[in-house]
């Protein structure tokens, strides 16, 4: 008895269900005997296989960049250092922050988990166009190699800083072919991303079971729509941009330059109308998946759903409007408005925070790994967000511009989302990906160590900032007194790195001696552990009722089942027993 | 009883009142005591004026921030350390609560509202300049306009009204620091920045303060100097190979000291028959003839390599 998959737009979204029943959505399983192994892999269009492929290729890049970084700190370590040249320290630091924002950060999220987990979530069997996801990954390793192979041309890598400001961006400045290799590797993965946001977009809006209405997705699925519209509107520009720099560079168009009549400003205007909705796009995805952690952990519904979604797109509408905060000390922009609209952007945020609390609130937490790495981003994230709402005013940001203080506030917001987020949703869906267990006391070495070696790096940077220390240099005098401050900071970079090997021990560890996770060890609320552990292709054989945001928790417990609607007046009450019966409350 | 009730009743009232009264005395006057005094939380406290209310917009929002992030992350550890796992008993499935939702929503508009105007105000006064050529300000206090300009990897301080230039590359001028701007305390100083090549930025730790020296744009800030010493400067916007290396420092002298750094400067430049208006080619080292501060310095070589 086979039957056919329905085409989403066939089916009534509120159709009738029973009030127990699973659904058989069984898959014609003859299409997908296809190849095995390496030319599986090379030819696959599954969601689940790409999504494993960005994942690894993404913490491969995080880890080269993550070397640099020690590499950076080694050589800051000491006043008048030499370990590094000038040359190779600002290919380095170069190198780390395109690596880490452009090919890790992102990809690792929006390529990676969201790719894996949103059609799951949703109860779709793939993504919406899973040969446009294939190219995307394909883009993604491409571009990826090309930036990396910047440091085996004659010249060097990149070595204008993350941002490349023009005019240090043009061919006189920086001449040679790894700059061209950064450009051109920008384009590629800027295509991949805006494809991966296409496909997520079109999956979220047309791929969803029946009874997964918008007002039911886990937050992590909304937070990935948000990130995709914010994908569409970000990466265009940064495409446009890298463009036209590569004209100036090759073929005299002086859109960049003083001397043709261009300007350098410009530049910065476009790359920050990327960069800030970029920001946010580096950190919904990971705000979601902590927002999918924490109820789970603590055996309780998300508080505040529709605030949550309502704060995710405040969010991103304002991350639109503020790119010329990154610019306040050029002197040719508009304060007051970019400021403000900056400042407002704390109030989303503060939303979000009440509500992670108000969900762990009376709640029963267990601190398994996942959620020991959303408590830490918590706290990563509300020291980074403190001192953001500080840098929202332009006289402070003059003080501190282009300082150590900024580099701690951004690499506290970024490894607070990327890497403490990122890292929560690894290990909780890892028994998901691969059908066993990572080990607790592994990760939670893992996380003591990375958490202790994040406030030791980054604690003395803010005070390194605020006396003075600028950003990007190679080397300092003995005269400022920086050294104690830099030792502590590289001390606790290499204790981050250290961190690690307990994570990848973990990995060879649960490889070797797997310990079967079975389809829902952490209790979970949303539909992907609903499914097997891995799930099979096409991810469901069946769906249970999808009634709320938890549908899985509301089938293992219906005694605790989610009621959305409870204290209401009998009007609405009857409008809604007619939509959806199985709310009532028994 | 009557009475003796009437008596309680009456200081029953006017304790807390009497209280209430002592407690706002007390607050005020801690008020009024602290008016000059904020905490620093590890920033200068700024040798401009300009440099100076920045930082009391700085220690206000640190206040701020310590006060709404300490309570944030109390609650955070609270609520992990109370509600950690004891039992396997269901919590409570509640998941919302409209009111308390809107009051975290509107107290935060009104903590940023607040934030905002005071970030206004002193954006304004920090912002605030002097005509653009004047030579005396509103109130009759002189302007020494100073033009910065910008190079890979070096500064031209040049003094236009006074026929005065120094340049120096990277790490000479005193002390292989980078070349010196010599400035008046208490008169208004208005510097002219502009970059020839890169974008660099001009960035004196002990002002509090930054601009962006933009190819293309000229950018004018002014400075009243409150305090004599010499501050160290640097170079913040990544400007390519040597960016780490282009110091300067600014000296803050009395009017009369800083009369009297004008005058031998002057006799240096006619001496030597220099015209000081004419620009060196970027990338030539300190001309003792032009440049040299009062301190006798030599041109170091570069430190490293």
């Amino acid at each position: 008895m086979t039957t056919l998959i329905e085409r989403p737009d066939e089916l009534t979204p509120e159709g009738p269900r029973g009030p127990a029943g699973i659904e058989e959505v069984e898959h014609e399983h003859a299409h997908h005997e296809g190849p095995s192994g390496w030319l599986k892999w090379l030819t696959s269009t599954d969601h689940k296989v790409i999504g494993k492929s960005y994942m690894i290729t993404s913490l491969v890049i995080f880890f080269m960049a993550g070397v640099m970084a020690l590499f950076i700190r080694a050589q800051l370590a000491q006043p008048d250092s030499s370990l590094l040249s000038f040359q190779t320290y600002n290919e380095l630091f170069t190198m780390h922050g395109s690596l880490m924002l452009y090919l890790f950060a992102g990809p690792f999220a929006f390529g990676g988990l969201a790719n894996y987990i949103v059609p799951i979530q949703i109860g779709a069997p793939d993504m919406a166009y899973p040969r446009l996801n294939a190219l995307s990954y394909w883009l993604y390793l491409s571009g990826s190699i090309t930036m990396i192979s910047g440091f085996f041309v004659a010249g060097g890598a990149a070595s204008f800083a993350w941002v490349a400001y023009a005019p240090l961006s043009n061919a006189t400045n920086s001449p040679g072919a790894g700059p061209d290799l950064w450009l051109i590797s920008l384009g590629l993965t800027g295509f991949s991303a805006i494809f991966t946001g296409v496909n997520l977009v079109g999956t979220i809006f047309y791929l969803r079971a029946p009874g997964m209405t918008m007002f039911r997705m886990p937050i992590f699925t909304w937070n990935m729509l948000v990130t995709g519209i914010l994908i569409l509107i970000a990466f265009p520009v940064l495409f446009a941009a890298v463009v036209m720099l590569f004209c100036d560079r090759h073929f005299g168009t002086h859109i960049f330059s003083v001397q043709g009549g261009g300007s350098p400003v410009l530049w910065q205007h476009l790359f920050w109308f990327f960069g800030h909705p970029e920001v946010y796009i580096l950190a919904l995805p990971f705000f979601g998946i902590v927002t999918d952690i924490i109820p789970v952990f603590s055996r309780k519904p998300l508080f505040g759903y529709r605030g949550m979604v309502f704060a995710t797109m405040a969010i991103a509408a304002l991350s639109t409007g503020v790119w010329a905060h990154h610019m306040f000390t050029t002197g040719v922009v508009l304060l007051p408005f970019f400021s403000l609209l900056s400042y407002l952007i704390a109030v989303p945020t503060g939303i979000k925070f009440f509500n992670w609390i108000g969900t762990m609130w009376r709640g029963q937490i267990s601190f398994k790994t996942p959620m020991l790495f959303s408590v830490g981003f918590l706290f990563a994230f509300l020291m980074g967000g403190v001192t953001g709402v500080l840098l929202a005013s332009p006289p402070v940001d003059f003080q501190v511009h282009d300082t150590y203080f900024v580099v701690a506030h951004f690499h506290q917001v970024l490894i607070g989302t990327t890497v403490f987020a990122g890292f929560a949703g690894f290990y909780f869906w890892y028994p998901k990906m691969f059908g066993r267990m990572l080990r607790e006391g592994l990760g939670k070495a893992h996380f003591w160590f990375l958490f202790i070696g994040f406030w030791l790096t980054f604690m003395p940077q803010y005070l390194l900032g605020l006396q003075g220390m600028p950003r990007r240099i190679a080397e300092y005098s003995t005269a400022p007194g920086w050294q104690g401050l830099n030792d502590l900071s590289t001390a606790g970079a290499f204790i981050i790195g250290f961190s690690f090997l307990f994570f990848l021990v973990n990995l060879v560890v649960s490889w070797r001696k797997p310990v079967a996770a079975g389809d829902n060890p952490w209790d979970g609320h949303a539909l992907e552990w609903f499914t097997s552990s891995p799930p099979p292709h096409h991810n469901f054989t069946h769906l249970p009722p999808i009634r709320s945001e938890r549908p899985t928790w509301d089938y293992n417990h219906p005694e605790a089942r989610t009621l959305i609607h409870k204290k209401s007046d009998g009007a609405s009450a009857a409008a809604r027993s007619e939509k959806a019966p199985v709310e009532v409350d028994a | 009883m009557t009475d003796t009730s009437a008596t309680t009743r009456d200081a029953a009232v006017r304790r807390p009142s009497r209280r209430r009264t002592a407690l706002a005395v007390a607050v005020g006057s801690l008020l009024l005591a602290g008016c000059n005094w904020y905490p620093t939380y590890g920033a200068p406290t700024g040798v401009t004026k300009q440099g100076n209310d920045t930082f009391k917009l700085y220690s206000g929002m640190m206040t701020v921030g310590v006060i709404v992030g300490g309570a944030v992350g109390i609650l955070i550890i609270y609520t992990v350390f109370r509600y950690r796992k004891r039992s396997d008993a269901m919590p409570k499935q509640f998941h919302e609560h409209v009111v308390l939702e809107i009051i975290y929503t509107v107290v935060p508009i009104l903590i940023v509202a607040g934030l905002f105007v005071f970030t206004v105000i002193t954006e304004n006064s920090v912002d605030a300049t002097a005509p653009v050529n004047a030579t005396v300000t509103s109130t009759g206090t002189p302007v020494v306009n100073v033009d910065v300009e910008a190079f890979q990897w070096g500064w031209t301080f040049k003094y236009p009204n006074l026929g005065i230039q120094v340049t120096g590359e990277t790490l000479n001028g005193p002390g292989g620091h980078g070349p010196q701007m010599v400035l008046p305390e208490g008169e208004t100083v208005q510097i002219t920045l502009t970059s020839d090549d890169v974008i660099h930025g001009f960035y004196v730790h002990d002002f509090n303060f930054s601009r962006y020296a933009l190819p293309g744009v000229v950018n004018i800030f002014d400075l009243n100097l409150t305090r004599t010493g010499t501050f160290p400067g640097q170079c913040t916007q990544f400007c390519g190979l040597y960016h780490s290396e282009m110091l300067f420092s600014v000296k803050s002298d009395t009017p009369a000291a800083f009369n009297a750094w004008v005058a031998t400067q002057q006799k240096a430049s006619l001496f030597n028959g220099s015209n000081a208006e004419t620009t060196p080619p970027p990338g030539t080292k300190t001309s003792p003839a032009s440049a040299t501060p009062p301190t006798p310095t030599l041109p170091t070589v570069k430190a490293s390599s």
